[in-house]
């Protein structure tokens, strides 16, 4: 494996370097000393595996199609913004619009996410968009989402009992404009943190294959233990229709 | 004096381009320990690609204890002629003890920067001092009526601004932030989007005892604006930031906690108001129907320093970024968490703060911070 140091390193420079290594047949390659350098991994292509020591800076494996990059540490805003495909994985936290308008791959944040995660997100068919939080999300997961995935776990959130509690595993705005994919959360909703013209079922890892293999993949990709969400309740958000907005300026019914 | 005066109303706002958005820092020490303006300059220059080189400034706290209760007015002027103006305009409520340039490196793009010259003030008649806001107040309304020939950075008790054209790293190194110790910083580089970048529209914006930095655009600036004109506010700096400001200035005047001076500026929506309790619904919406015309609308994440502590905000939809650090007695604040960790490698906490929520820092003796 070749050892980048980062270490003050300007982003120009950084990102210059890990392209020639890549470009030259390198197939793992450890960042080291990373602190905020932005858009590492962004556009690239290939199988290679990036390591990332620090706080990787803002839209970090942006437009990427193809790499796993692991980040020993937390992301700042714009995680895989628009990316096509790879793998993006976090030991620690995410910022905020993790996932934006991501179209293929998967990302994995062990940790929490920001504010306006996962919104636009859209899916293709050899390479679904998959998010997966082990923490908890802010305001507005998953608005305007157009396809894929997004489940949040809570892996240290206990969850409240009274039916009307607000779910502390996302904010408010949830799903607003979804029209697509699917969001899965650990625990039941109350309608008033959803943002309308979604449909709200609940279900369980053991019933929801899919649901299942996502939680597996995160584990694996993370090396956590989730065997103990199998019979946990989740509420699955789905969209209620693909045009949400169809009628907004629709007076007349 | 002429090459002065030609920079000075040179507006660069549309002949740089660079993608960005603006960076915000603070950092205060709880137990009141001066720290290096050194700290805050390496903050900023972490996030250096947020800025675009048309505005940066600091903000210090506790810069000046031998100066005990003076007011420092922090001023930036054309030339010496105006100095002699805002001079006249000072002395009709203040006795100057002192006053010098402020000590800058007049090197590279700096040769033709605007004159910069601190007066260490008391008032005249120290015996009112509760009427010693609305003197600020007004002298600093007079003197940036005068705009962009003069206008003032800061004018508090043991603390100053500095602030200019440029790049976070060169107003550090231009001002010599590194000269001064603060036990609170505030740091600001700028982007500016919708108003010129100018010497007096960099941040920080600081009257009496507190500064603001931004990181936004205030969509609601027309009616702040005009709401705080009726108490005497005249707003000269051609930047939205100014409104904060004041606005923060005025609710403090009107005696509100830190607190309640957050939720007038962000309000919790509506809707979330229906699912409040009695007793704090009653509360928000009766701020609201006092003070709605001081919300700030439009994406923003600030940092207000004041003496003896921090308060930061986020506009209630998080347009922005605010990431806070905590390391023993120090406490760290910026859009970016590489700023923290730069000069916190072992940070403790590190957290992003949630819409509309202040996080509000007091050094827990206050005595140390505050003037003696």
């Amino acid at each position: 494996m070749k050892v980048v140091e980062a270490k003050g390193l300007p982003y120009r420079e950084l990102n210059r370097e890990v392209r020639r290594l890549l470009t030259a047949g390198e197939e793992r390659l450890l960042l080291r000393g990373i602190n905020g350098q932005r858009y590492i991994g962004a556009g690239l292509t290939g199988a290679a595996r990036l390591e990332i020591e620090g706080t990787a800076g803002n839209n970090l494996g942006a437009m990427m199609d193809g790499l796993t990059v692991y980040v020993d540490g937390n992301v700042q805003d714009g995680a895989g913004n628009t990316m096509s495909g790879g793998e993006i994985i976090v030991r620690g936290s995410a910022g905020d619009i993790t996932g934006y308008a991501m179209r293929g791959g998967k990302i994995f944040i062990q940790g929490n996410a920001g504010w306006r995660v996962g919104i636009h997100m859209k899916s293709r068919e050899q390479s679904p968009a998959v998010l997966v939080i082990g923490g908890k999300a802010g305001d507005f997961l998953g608005e305007y989402m157009a396809g894929g995935t997004i489940v949040v776990l809570g892996l240290n959130t206990p969850l409240h009992q009274e039916r009307e509690a607000a779910n502390p595993l996302a904010g408010n705005y949830l799903a607003s404009g979804m029209h697509g994919g699917a969001i899965y959360i650990r625990g039941r909703i109350p309608a008033w943190q959803i943002g309308g013209q979604v449909r709200s079922a609940l279900t369980t890892p053991d019933k929801n294959a899919e649901l299942k293999a996502w939680i597996a993949q995160f584990a694996t990709g993370l090396n956590l233990d989730c065997s103990a969400f199998q019979r946990e309740t989740f509420t699955c958000l789905t969209p209620e229709g693909n045009r949400p907005y169809a009628r907004l300026y629709d007076h007349s019914a | 004096m002429s090459e002065r005066k030609e920079d000075y109303h040179q507006s660069y706002e549309g002949k740089i381009r660079i993608p960005s958005g603006c960076a915000v820092a603070g950092l205060i020490n709880k137990a009141g320990k001066r720290v290096n303006g050194r700290t805050i300059g390496e903050m900023m220059a972490v996030m250096h690609e947020r800025s675009n080189g048309l505005g940066a400034g600091y903000a210090a706290y506790g810069i000046y204890p031998e100066y005990g209760k003076a007011y420092a007015f922090h001023l930036i002027l054309t030339d010496d002629q105006t100095r002699g103006e805002v001079e006249r305009i000072l002395v009709r409520n203040f006795k100057i003890i002192e006053q010098q340039e402020i000590p800058v490196r007049r090197t590279g793009r700096y040769k033709k920067a605007p004159l910069l010259w601190r007066y260490f003030c008391e008032p005249l008649r120290p015996d009112r001092e509760s009427a010693i806001e609305d003197l600020l107040l007004t002298t600093t309304m007079r003197i940036n009526r005068m705009a962009p020939r003069a206008s003032v950075m800061s004018c508090g008790q043991n603390l100053g601004v500095f602030k200019g054209v440029g790049y976070p790293e060169e107003i550090a190194e231009f001002y010599r932030i590194d000269q001064y110790l603060g036990y609170s910083w505030l740091g600001h580089g700028r982007f500016p989007t919708n108003t010129p970048g100018w010497w007096g529209g960099a941040h920080p914006f600081s009257l009496g005892e507190t500064a603001v930095v931004h990181n936004g655009e205030l969509s609601s600036y027309g009616t702040n604006k005009s709401v705080l004109e009726n108490f005497g506010y005249e707003l000269s700096l051609r930047t939205d930031t100014e409104v904060m400001a004041y606005a923060i200035h005025y609710l403090r005047r009107q005696n509100l906690s830190w607190p309640l001076v957050a939720k007038v500026l962000a309000p919790p929506h509506w809707a979330e108001l229906e699912r409040m309790a009695g007793p704090e619904r009653e509360l928000v919406a009766a701020l609201r129907r006092i003070y709605g015309g001081l919300m700030m609308n439009g994406p923003f994440s600030i940092i207000v320093a004041f003496h003896g502590g921090l308060m930061a905000l986020n506009d209630r939809l998080k347009l922005r970024s605010l990431v806070a650090g905590a390391s023993g007695a120090d406490l760290y604040l910026a859009s970016e968490e590489a700023a923290i960790r730069q000069v916190c490698p072992r940070v403790e906490e590190v957290w992003s703060l949630p819409a509309g929520e202040a996080l509000i820092c007091r050094a827990e003796e206050e005595s140390a911070c505050h003037v003696a």
